[in-house]
């Protein structure tokens, strides 16, 4: 017996008993659609957290001057950090983790304008903070490279500064307000962040870096900043660019190992939360899937001793006619994985389905979240579907094809 | 003499539970080539399993059969169906065939697991038929024939692989006197035709006059060999 005529009497038998077989097959399609549906929208659940994370900058890391307390053995007073030592983070070869860096100076200061006055942040950056931050404006542009270069005396103010100043946060480019008694004109208005992990940032005056050192935050090392901003590849990429910032501000201070005079702060605590769950997201899906399929497997166990009881006299009537023990065990196996190939095959279209009009729902009601139905997962479904017929198969046809052709051909 | 069937001291046990019943308890015969013979019996004398030896559908406990020339009492299962395949057809009191298959796929069922591909399968397949008088039923299924017409294909099916015997194990049981004559007519001319060496276990003795010996089983031994009309 070859292939394809097993493949068709096994079909022909199916066909003999449409109901049950479909019963059957639906579920190992609900099965395999499960696996597939819950894969989508866990990976697209998965690429949407991760993204939001990153917005939120999950992936900045901290550099400033100083060892940590527990390591305070410090022969000598800490080197500052520097503008020198951000730009030696942006060596792609020796930090391939670091996508961006914002050296920071900050300092606290009045401004005032028509004789309205605030306490605020002034921060001195650079046309780096603005990416590596995610700042947005409500008006106007960020602070540009020439302007740093220039030392202009340009300003991007925070939505509390101008409610302050103005009572208003509109229409504001080209006012010139005064900060710590100079004049500085307003160039954009930050978007409100309201409270975020890194304290306020609507009250902040944001001024050009090389005019913060020149002209308002001196510091005894001209170069010298207080916090250098650094930009992870990715939010897994953290624990990595920590490490290769370490190793380079090692050199550059010549600091030995457990004496650095310098720390990297990362947020671990916030991504290991965020890795666990989504790891426990994954789990709990797969876990789902894994049940479903299981479920469905055992159906087709069911089903096929049922079939075989059922069809015991004719078992022992191919026996009688020259069957051997292979021929009805081969009989046997090749319905139960056809019934499963159908149903995963119907599963695959049946999940994408799901994890589209999933995707379609999400979008509607205003949720960023699109289901990724992966090759991986396709795969895993398929072959997952296929093992499951083979191996809930095995026992039944093993069953059939063991039975005494005397028995069988006397059985009612 | 050319005998197809040897059978010496032939004991069958079966294990019902604790208990042991011997349904065969030395029995011995012998069935020459092209003979027609009526095994018979009242139930319960070991007629049936005397069968199932025979068409080595079963062992025996104890005892020889030689079958065509072969020893088969100590084969293994595959050589057993291996066996059955080539050198028995069978044909059943209730007909036994596939329902959702046609005249013609049933016909061809020994054929496939003898191994043969497609083309010559369907050309034995169809001549068996045409033996049988179902030329023109090749492609009904078996619900839509008569009794007589589906016993019938089970006798194509009995001798689409030219076997050295065909075991009927009452043949004409579920059928009315008049089919049931066809049957017989039918059987005893493919005797005559091919030689084939017939055996029918039956309590009938109209079927058993019918045939050139009788062989009565009573308590799991032949107790006579009486001669019938061939």
């Amino acid at each position: 017996m070859n292939i394809s005529q097993v493949l068709i009497e096994a079909l022909e038998s199916l066909n003999s008993n449409k109901m049950r077989s479909g019963l059957t097959v639906l579920g190992i399609v609900i099965g395999v659609a499960a696996v597939i549906a819950m894969l989508a929208v866990g990976n697209g659940a998965r690429a949407s957290i991760t993204g939001s994370i990153n917005q939120v900058g999950t992936n900045l890391l901290f550099v400033f001057s100083g060892g940590r307390e527990d390591q305070t053995v410090n022969v000598r007073p800490p080197r500052p950090v520097t503008i020198s030592d951000a730009n030696a983070l942006l060596d792609q070869y020796a930090a391939p983790h670091i996508q961006a860096v914002a050296p920071v100076l900050q300092g606290s200061g009045i401004a005032d304008f028509g004789g309205q006055t605030k306490t605020t942040t002034i921060v001195g950056v650079t046309s780096s903070y603005q990416p590596v931050r995610n700042i947005t404006l409500l008006e106007g542009d960020f602070i540009n490279d020439d302007q740093n270069l220039g030392r202009a005396s340009v300003t991007v103010i925070g939505v509390d500064v101008a409610d302050k100043l103005f009572g208003h946060r509109d229409g504001l480019i080209g006012e010139t307000i005064r900060i710590v008694n100079q004049p500085f004109r307003v160039i954009g208005v930050l978007t409100p962040q309201g409270g975020s992990a890194f304290g306020s940032e609507d009250n902040e005056v944001l001024i050009p870096l090389a005019t913060a050192q020149a002209r308002l935050l001196n510091r005894r090392n001209p170069d010298s900043v207080d916090v250098i901003y650094v930009q992870a590849v990715d939010f897994q990429s953290v624990t990595d660019a920590s490490d290769e910032i370490s190793q380079i501000l090692r050199t550059r201070h010549q600091s030995p190992i457990g004496q650095d005079d310098f720390t990297v702060f990362t947020q671990e605590s916030i991504l290991n939360t965020v890795q666990t769950v989504t790891g426990v997201l994954t789990v709990f899906l797969g876990g789902i899937a894994a049940i479903s399929l299981l479920v469905g497997g055992i159906g087709i166990m069911n089903i096929m001793l049922v079939s075989v009881t059922e069809r015991t006299r004719e078992i022992g009537l191919r026996k009688a006619l020259g069957a051997r023990k292979r021929d009805i065990l081969i009989q046997f196996l090749a319905e139960s994985s056809l019934l499963s190939l159908i149903g995963g095959f119907i599963g695959i279209m049946f999940g994408w389905l799901i994890a589209f009009i999933v995707g379609r729902v999400a979008t509607a009601t205003g949720n960023n979240f699109t289901p990724i139905v992966g090759l991986d997962a396709i795969l895993l479904a398929t072959i997952f579907s296929a093992s499951v017929g083979l191996f809930f198969g095995i026992y039944p046809a093993n069953r059939a094809a063991s039975l005494e052709p005397v028995e069988a051909l006397r059985y009612e | 003499m050319d005998w197809v069937v040897e059978a010496q001291d032939v004991v069958k046990t079966y294990k019902m539970g604790e208990v042991e019943v011997q349904a065969l308890r030395g029995a011995s015969l012998k069935v020459q080539r092209g003979e027609v013979v009526a095994i018979m019996g009242p139930s319960g004398s070991g007629k049936t399993t005397m069968m199932n030896i025979l068409g080595c559908l079963d062992r025996p406990t104890s005892g020889e059969y030689i079958l065509d020339g072969e020893p088969v009492a100590k084969l293994n299962d595959d050589q057993l169906a291996n066996i059955r395949n080539h050198k028995v057809g069978f044909v059943f009191q209730s007909f036994n065939l596939l329902s959702r298959q046609s005249a013609l796929s049933n016909v061809e069922l020994p054929l496939r697991y003898a191994g043969l591909v497609d083309g010559g399968r369907r050309g034995r397949a169809k001549a068996a038929l045409e033996a049988v008088g179902l030329g023109d039923r090749l492609n009904h299924r078996p619900m839509e024939l008569s009794g007589g017409q589906q016993q019938r294909v089970a006798i194509a099916r009995a001798i689409v692989n030219e076997p050295a015997i065909i075991m009927a194990d009452e043949p004409t049981g579920n059928l009315d006197s008049k089919v049931g004559k066809e049957i017989m007519t039918l059987l005893l001319n493919l005797n005559k035709e091919r030689g084939t060496t017939l055996i029918i276990i039956t309590h009938d003795p109209t079927i058993g006059e019918q045939t050139q010996r009788i062989i009565h089983i009573r308590d799991g031994v032949v107790e006579d060999i009486s001669k019938g009309n061939p």
